[in-house]
């Protein structure tokens, strides 16, 4: 193999592990210091000195085990530093015997227990700040740098920094427990890892049309985690609604942007389009959840997702059960977000009158002043209730809350037909 | 706190637009500027002619020293500024993005000097 080919095969397989790897290491290596940072770190130097070291060796035989022995050693480094001269402190001999008994065992990477669950609980737990928690499980699990994160939550890549690095601090400090919560503190605290992956989901989706890189690798990244979720907790429903609730959404990325970039909504998507490999495994993913005789959130936006999926095969979509899952889920959360689409439901069967009628106990939420699909909603409503003066309004304020220029043209559009 | 949006971009994008693509981003600035002032964060707002009726001045040598054109030559230039008032900078960072200058220029977002 030549130098240059010897050196494109070392960093395919450091890209390879660390793109599948990384957050398995990190959640290794953490697990007992509960040092995140300094296990970040560590793992950086190792697959810094992979680069250098396996285009002259050859790529070992396990990298993963590799990439642990070596990231150990920089951890046992960093700690006696700190510690300046403590070495006998029972932290770093917890830290020895800990990682000694995994480097002993490197043979294969199955071999590492995987404490990622475990790394994702501790991240959403309670005493940590709900804005930041989308943003360290990325960043933790998946090593995500905070630059992109930060594009992503629309935040400055310093404060981001900032706020992750004080994160991580509180995991360490104030001994939050890397650990799976027990049977009945499980259902409450799960809700916090999974809105933490539907969030991160959510921003990379913002993006519909795909030419974002950032965005959308966000949105390859929260179903990974989503798939490992229900991979690693298939007796929980809402790990499994939540998945099929993204692979839904996921399936019509396609059918989002027609040939000219031009916003497609989804009554106007072309069928054909629809990934259904990706609707399939949704809709076991549903049944398997719903057999487990436990409804929430996940599993009834999953659902309602599912009967928009009804006009693929029946030509029309099945607008009463809508109505019903959007009465279900305002129900069990209340937000005006569910109630603004209930209200584009409720248009669908009872028509636009009765729709606004739904809608007008919002009009006092001032959460909704600068939300864009609520003027959107009301725009559309009104104008099929002919007045067009008040939906021509409508429309003005939520072509200036949107920020995805496909969509302002759509809405313009929109705009543009209305007869005044 | 006040921020101020600068907006930068190309101004011969817009002169080679058609007359219907004119219209309509200017009416997309105009949705947004709707939208500021209904959330109560608008404060002021201005479109700049073009950097060719730019004029700059600086004194040397105790002499004043007048340029045509625009401090520094760059296709991506100055065109107009919103300021606004709004609680932090994550919430500015939210209004730039949606500003139709964001997706074809550069918004750059800068706090006010409070004196």
């Amino acid at each position: 193999m030549s130098s240059d080919a010897g050196d494109a095969y070392a960093r395919n397989t450091a890209d390879a592990v660390a793109r599948r790897r990384y957050g398995k290491l990190v959640a290794f290596l953490s697990a007992r210091t509960r040092d995140v940072a300094c296990a970040e770190d560590a793992l950086s130097e190792a697959f810094a000195a992979a680069l250098a070291d396996w285009p002259l060796n050859g790529c070992p035989s396990n990298p993963e085990g590799w990439l642990l022995t070596v990231a150990r050693r920089k951890m046992i480094d960093f700690a006696r530093r700190r510690r300046s001269g403590e070495i006998a402190s029972e932290q770093l001999q917890r830290l020895l015997d800990g990682l000694d008994a995994a480097a002993a065992d490197a043979a294969g990477e199955e071999q590492i227990p995987d404490h990622r669950l475990a790394l994702m609980f501790a991240c959403a737990h309670p005493a940590i700040e709900a804005r930041i928690r989308a943003p360290l499980i990325l960043q933790v699990l998946l090593g995500v740098d905070a630059a992109m994160i930060a594009s992503a939550f629309l935040t400055s890549p310093t404060t981001m920094g900032q706020r992750l690095v004080r994160a991580k601090d509180k995991l360490r400090q104030a001994g939050i427990p890397f650990r799976i919560p027990e049977r009945e503190e499980l259902a409450s605290r799960l809700g916090a890892v999974l809105d933490a992956i539907y969030a991160a989901f959510a921003e990379g989706w913002a993006d519909s049309g795909g030419t974002d890189i950032v965005r959308r690798d966000l949105a390859e990244e929260a179903l990974f985690l989503g798939r490992l979720a229900a991979e690693l907790l298939p007796q929980e429903p809402e790990a499994l609604g939540l998945l099929a609730l993204m692979l839904h959404v996921e399936a019509r990325r396609g059918a989002r942007r027609d040939v000219h970039g031009a916003y497609v909504p989804l009554a106007e998507q072309d069928v054909a389009l629809w990934d259904s490999q990706m609707i399939d495994a949704a809709e076991t993913l549903l049944r398997h959840a719903s057999a487990l005789g436990s409804i929430g959130r996940y599993q009834l936006e999953g659902a309602l997702q599912s009967a928009h999926v009804h006009r693929r095969r029946t030509g029309e979509a099945n607008w009463v059960a809508i109505v019903q899952l959007y009465d279900a889920l305002w129900a069990l959360c209340g937000s005006p977000v569910v109630a603004i689409n209930r209200a584009l439901a409720i248009m669908e069967v009872h028509g636009a009158a009765a729709a606004l009628q739904a809608m007008e106990e919002l009009a006092s939420d001032a959460r909704l002043t600068e939300y864009q699909p609520y003027w959107a909603a009301r725009a559309e409503l009104l104008a099929k209730t002919s007045a067009c003066e008040d939906a021509h309004h409508a429309y003005e304020i939520a072509i200036g809350l949107e920020r995805d220029p496909a969509v302002r043209r759509f809405l313009q559009q929109r705009q543009s037909v209305l007869t005044r | 706190m006040q921020y101020m949006l600068l907006l930068y971009s190309d101004a011969n994008r817009f002169l080679k637009m058609t007359p219907a693509e004119q219209k309509l981003g200017i009416a997309a600035y105009q949705a947004f500027s709707e939208a500021l002032t209904k959330a109560g964060a608008l404060k002021g707002s201005n479109r700049l002619q073009p950097t060719s009726a730019a004029t700059t001045v600086r004194l040397v040598d105790g002499r004043s020293q007048v340029l045509n054109g625009p401090y520094a030559e760059s296709k991506e230039q100055l065109g107009g500024y919103f300021l606004i008032d709004v609680a932090d900078l994550d919430a500015a960072l939210s209004w730039a993005a949606r500003c139709p200058g964001a997706a074809h220029g550069v918004v750059e977002v800068r706090p006010i000097w409070v004196m």
